[in-house]
């Protein structure tokens, strides 16, 4: 078990090298939730329940949660390329590791674009409540993980084929996000569209990210978006470790 | 660390085989290896692109399991003992091993950590291998940014961070200019003359084979089809001694007349007679003084020791040149084959 432990911190701070010596390219990573910001929320209606921003914002959170660890499998297909997967893999590290690692990583990035997003529209009509962002953070931290052990489980099973990988995501990627609220509220939709919206997991964890973020504390949808981030992260994890089992 | 393996062999394969299953259709690319392999010997694999050689390292580095038969590395099974092998092997592959996001001495630490040396322990080691490894000058650069000779000196580093005791390297030398090639060649020499781990590389360069390893072994189609030094491979097929005359019939008549020469082969091509024998290039005086007596004295004479090619042709009737394919064929058809065996 401790080998495991010091495998994964070993993998997860050799992946988190690049970002402190290259912070600018996370921020980078975010420029489409920042101009969705930028050029979306203007042209939300103001709302009975508060500024559009305060409804607005935790569903782009959400989103540059999942857009940066949906791609980040990318980052495993270059080393699958360029040769140091293969070298990892015949070190002592173990397989889970490898895996586990990279999808813990995930929420380092994550966190600092929620912070720069906070930072952005704090001056702007929107009411920060930071234990609930702060909690939200959390339930976010674990979705990261789960869509980016996803996200390479998908590298994984694209080895010599970029175009599936970037496929799969891309088709995944806005039917996840619409379906899931972050842009459109799905209230009101027809019967088929709330169905599909109530088996994304992600519906759970925007509505638990809006509800913290407005300083609300709803016991229920506070638990069921760690559930559904609990959900996907058990999921990626699972499916990433066999998939890296399976490398070669 | 067992330490009742530091005295068996390095490298023991028995009826080793690995298939792929490719479009419904099986190809047998190592079959029935059997080999071993003494610790501190420098052994080359040599053969063409699709040969078996990358395969071969492949299992013996546990990246994937035979289909058949056993292999063991520094005394440990290739399937059973995987992390024992992983821990006594360094492997350097036809890639890159050090990731291009990162900072080449960043790579060697989180390599010597992965092996489990301490944060300072890893630190030290790197440094060591930087100076040892002449890459002072880049090792705090990203690695995008170095030449690819100094990608290759940074990665046979990352091979050597643990001191292994049996060092793979695959096709180290593909890709790198003449003179890189020969530094490469020369740093290979000293750190197997330094370390006294055993070093077991490909290459279908017969050059390479030729200067580097003490050992060489032939695959073809997947099986060894000769296994010994480099200079007795040669020796046993003689020297080639190449006469020219002036007319056809002149070396028709040279040709009946050393055919009598013993244990040599004839071949005459119009105005020309090769001749393969053991010792030529001392023979060649006699002969010629010969020749010159019985009135068809060559025009032109050519005495050439044989390469590794005529020994690669010798046994399998091709030239290695000719089977030559882009370099990086066998890797792409290795990961292509293992791709429909994952999905199948």
């Amino acid at each position: 078990m401790s080998t495991f432990v010091n495998d994964t911190v070993n993998v997860m701070s050799r992946e988190l090298k690049p970002v402190w010596r290259e912070p600018m390219a996370v921020v980078f990573a975010m420029i489409q939730p920042l101009v969705f910001l930028g050029l979306f929320a203007p042209l939300l209606p103001e709302m009975a329940t508060g500024s559009a921003l305060q409804w607005f914002v935790p569903g782009i959170v959400a989103m540059t949660a999942l857009m940066g660890a949906s791609f980040t499998g990318a980052n495993l297909m270059e080393e699958m390329q360029s040769g140091s997967h293969e070298r990892q893999l015949v070190s002592p590290l173990g397989r889970p590791a490898l895996l586990v690692g990279r999808a813990l990583k995930e929420v380092v990035p994550m966190l600092m674009q929620v912070a720069i997003i906070v930072a952005v529209v704090t001056p702007f009509s929107f009411d920060l409540h930071l234990p609930g962002v702060l909690v939200a953070a959390l339930v976010l931290s674990l979705f990261s993980i789960g869509v980016g052990a996803l996200s390479f489980a998908l590298a994984l099973a694209s080895k010599g084929q970029d175009w599936m990988f970037w496929t799969i995501q891309q088709t995944l990627l806005f039917p996840t996000l619409l379906t899931a609220g972050v842009l459109l509220p799905v209230d009101g939709a027809p019967r088929w569209l709330e169905v599909v919206s109530m088996l994304n997991p992600m519906t759970y964890v925007v509505d638990a990210t809006r509800a913290l973020f407005a300083g609300a504390w709803p016991a229920d949808v506070v638990l069921q978006g760690v559930a559904g981030a609990a959900v996907v992260a058990a999921l990626g994890l699972v499916v990433g470790v066999r998939a890296m089992r399976r490398s070669s | 660390m067992t330490h009742t393996t530091q005295t068996g062999p390095a490298i023991v394969t028995r009826g080793l085989t690995r298939h792929f299953t490719s479009h419904k259709q099986t190809v047998e690319a190592v079959q029935g290896l059997d080999l071993e392999i003494g610790q501190g010997e420098l052994v080359a694999f040599l053969g063409p692109n699709g040969a078996g050689k990358s395969t071969t390292l492949r299992m013996l580095t546990t990246l994937i399991p035979p289909t058949s038969g056993t292999a063991s590395v520094a005394g440990h099974d290739v399937v059973s003992g995987q992390r024992d092998v992983r821990r006594a092997i360094g492997f350097v592959g036809q890639g890159n091993g050090a990731g291009h996001r990162q900072l080449g001495r960043d790579e060697l630490i989180s390599q010597g950590r992965a092996h489990g040396l301490s944060r300072a322990d890893a630190r030290h080691r790197a440094a060591e291998l930087v100076e040892d490894l002449d890459l002072d000058a880049v090792a705090d650069r990203k690695v995008s940014t170095l030449s690819g000779g100094q990608r290759r000196r940074l990665d046979i580093a990352m091979g050597l961070v643990h001191l292994p005791r049996v060092l793979f390297l695959d096709e180290p030398s593909t890709g790198l200019d003449p003179q890189n090639r020969i530094n490469l060649q020369e740093l290979i020499q000293r750190l197997h003359a330094e370390s006294g781990s055993t070093v077991v590389l490909t290459t279908h360069y017969l050059e390479e084979a030729d200067a580097l390893a003490g050992r060489v072994i032939v695959v073809d189609h997947g099986r060894m089809i000769a296994d010994d030094t480099a200079a007795r491979l040669k020796s046993r097929l003689g020297d080639l001694v190449r006469l020219g005359f002036d007319s056809a019939t002149e070396a028709a008549r040279a040709a009946a007349r050393l055919s009598r020469v013993p244990d040599a082969r004839v071949d005459v091509t119009v105005a020309s007679v090769d001749l393969r024998v053991k010792d030529g290039s001392t023979l060649v005086g006699g002969l010629l003084a010969d020749l010159a007596a019985d009135g068809v004295p060559p025009t032109r004479v050519e005495v050439a020791r044989p390469t590794l090619d005529d020994v690669f042709l010798d046994l399998t009737g091709r030239s290695l040149r000719e089977t030559q394919q882009s370099p990086t064929d066998e890797a792409d058809t290795d990961s292509a084959r293992t791709e429909s065996e994952v999905a199948a």
